[in-house]
């Protein structure tokens, strides 16, 4: 019988292929240590340091656009005549060649740091190099994802978004993490590709290069070395799942004709095309970041409006939410100088932030209203980080003489549900962002894995305060929406139905999976379903008790 | 030793883009040209890593200097791109 492993299904789906390791952290090379050669050694450095330069130039050349840029910046670094200089004369000293790398890069990387803010990032990159060198000189795994040129099954302990700016859609046909949790960057990135994905998988890191693996990402599965048998089970799952989605198309509907908008979450213009393609009815969360981000100031406003416009006009008819700047500490812009806070998460951040810097907001405010004027969609803008009824005022204030069609609030603040009612008085719509909900609900932070638990969004206490917003929009006539992970989650995507939300926004890959789920259900079945949740005293019993109710699941492997 | 000042004409200083044009204009000169901010030592301005540890903001002043044959006609190369607003979409 072959082994498995078990982990939490966070992006459902079945795939077959060899492992894949993301190389580990690269060690420090130790001081002293025999050497025979010292000329070789400074040879060895030269040698490396051209390897590393040349690699990321061809890296920078198969990623293009700005990927381009950073990584022939990069290699630049890399063939820094100062630095080899350095790295050799340690080595002639009598050092191993990669300790005097790692050395020389110590020497660049204390005259960095002491540089300011945007040099602190410069110091990432300038550490980045160095792994690279030093992992080479050592003949121990590159840091970062790998590229054996085939297909394969991504393993790591973790992942961050750094190492997946370069991955290639057409190589990853699963991600496999040892940590993580539901809310991961794993998790996102997964569903915005569409590969099943199992996280906090124990034993993940210590599978075989190149052994074949089958991945369940529904019910979070990880089969070495698969026999036939298991292959053809795995097939069977998936064309029941794919005929099932195919019976079910257009507009999102309970079996009782109930009308949920099935919507997508898009990063930039660059998204849409697969959210057409999914069929969702247009974007509940657009996140207007990635105009903002890597730059030194502000975008230009008619810069701004063909980015929005480019949007807008893929969905004629449908309705595009724009959510304004997210930033933060943990997201910083060189603009925008917050200065180091403790605890970025809770500090000025998303409406706060861009609140005292009013000329950023309306700047691309005034961008939206220009897009928006004769676009063929419905345009609705909405702040992030909103905690009280008067900062909801506020931000709709800014929008009424401008030609948008509601002016709403991301609820993501435990604070803004609880009062939802007087928060939703002041604004058109609410969007509730549930990943960040659970990381202020239960003071745990989404990018620290041994808390994946407390992140997960069955967890009944973050479906009350999804239940208390969206009877809040009930009483007053009012859409609320959900734009976090919780909402790709076809079986929870019924619970939230269940709770009263109006619509659903996701990464566009899951959009069939929910519509054909929500098509085999009615209004009162979704409500049976949230009561069992919302009754249950945990996040594990929850998902069990309305996943055990829900019996279609096994024959379409989800 | 011939000498050149001058005043840093892109907006975010030797950084970034105007920093990596720079670095490669003093790869291609036939002499080493140094570059130091007042009060600073001077560094090789063919290394990419001293020049942005400089932390040159725009607008300050930068001093140049090399010796040997070709150093005056460097400097007057080197210096008037270091002039120049190397952030402008146009600039090479």
């Amino acid at each position: 019988m072959p082994a498995e492993l078990q982990g939490v299904g966070v992006s459902a789906g079945v795939a077959v292929g060899p492992v894949a390791l993301v190389g580990g952290e690269v060690p420090v090379p130790p001081e002293g240590g025999e050497v025979a050669d010292p000329a070789a050694e400074a040879r060895a450095i030269v040698q490396a340091l051209e390897a590393v330069a040349a690699d990321l130039e061809e890296r920078g050349r198969a990623a293009g656009g700005e990927a381009q840029a950073v990584l022939e910046a990069q290699a630049m670094m890399a063939r820094d005549p100062g630095l080899a200089e350095q790295a050799e004369r340690l080595a002639r000293g009598g050092r191993t060649a990669a300790r005097a790398v790692y050395e020389a890069f110590g020497v660049y990387r204390k005259l960095l740091g002491g540089a300011g803010d945007y040099m602190a990032a410069r110091v990432a990159d300038l550490d980045d190099i160095r792994d690279r060198t030093v992992a080479r000189l050592l003949g121990v795994p590159m840091p970062g994802v790998p590229d054996p040129g085939h297909p394969f099954v991504l393993v790591a302990r973790d992942l961050a978004p750094a190492d997946t700016a370069t991955l290639r859609r057409d190589r990853v046909l699963a991600l496999i993490t040892e940590e993580g949790g539901p809310t991961s960057h794993t998790a996102i990135l997964a569903k915005s590709m569409g590969v099943p994905a199992v996280v906090a998988c124990a034993g993940a890191t210590g599978l075989a290069e190149g052994v074949r693996v089958l991945v369940d990402g529904g019910a979070g599965q990880v089969v070495v070395e698969p026999d036939q048998a298991r292959l053809d089970a795995a097939e069977t799952r998936a064309a029941a799942r794919q005929a099932a989605r195919a019976a079910f198309v257009g507009l999102g509907r309970t079996s009782d004709g109930h009308h949920v908008g099935l919507l997508a979450n898009v990063g930039g213009p660059g998204d849409v095309e697969a959210a057409v393609a999914a069929g969702a009815e247009g974007v509940g969360l657009f996140r207007s970041e990635f105009l903002f981000l890597d730059r030194a100031d502000p975008p230009p406003v008619a810069e701004q409006a063909a980015a929005y416009r480019a949007v807008f006009e893929a969905f004629p008819g449908g309705k595009v939410v724009v959510r304004t700047l997210d930033a933060g500490a943990d997201k910083p812009l060189a603009f925008l100088d917050l200065g180091d806070e403790p605890n970025p998460a809770l500090g000025v951040r998303g409406l706060r932030a861009v609140r005292r810097r009013p000329e950023l907001l309306s700047g691309q405010l005034d961008a939206i209203a220009q897009a928006a004027a004769g676009s063929p969609a419905e345009v609705w803008v909405m702040a992030p980080m909103v905690a009280t009824a008067e900062e909801a005022s506020w931000f709709c204030a800014q929008l009424r003489d401008r030609p948008v069609a509601k002016a709403g609030v991301m609820i993501e603040i435990p604070a803004a549900a609880l009062m939802a009612e007087a928060v939703l008085a002041e604004a058109d719509f609410a969007s509730l962002g549930t990943n960040d909900l659970a990381q202020y609900l239960f003071a745990a932070d989404r990018l620290v894995g041994a808390l994946a638990a407390l992140q997960s969004p069955w967890q009944p206490a973050l479906l009350k305060l999804v239940a208390a917003t969206a009877e809040a929009g009930l009483a007053l006539g009012k859409p609320v929406g959900v734009c976090g992970e919780a909402a790709g989650d076809p079986v929870l995507a019924l619970v939230l139905v269940g709770l009263g939300v109006t619509s659903l926004s996701m990464a566009p890959p899951s959009v069939g999976d929910v519509r054909m789920l929500l098509g085999r259900h009615s209004v009162d079945d979704c409500r049976r379903l949230a009561e069992l949740a919302l009754a249950a005293p945990d996040a594990a019993t929850a998902r069990a008790r309305v996943r055990g109710a829900t019996p279609v699941l096994g024959e379409l492997g989800l | 030793m011939a000498e050149r000042r001058v005043v840093i004409g892109s907006r975010v200083g030797l950084h970034a883009r105007p920093a990596a044009l720079f670095v490669q204009a003093a790869s291609k000169l036939p002499v080493r040209v140094l570059v130091a901010k007042e009060g600073t030592a001077p560094v090789d301005a063919r290394s990419i890593l001293s020049v942005l540890g400089l932390d040159v903001r725009g607008g300050q002043e930068i001093v140049l200097t090399a010796e040997g044959d070709g150093a005056e006609q460097a400097l007057e190369e080197l210096a008037a791109l270091a002039a120049k607003d190397l952030d402008a979409p146009d600039a090479g």
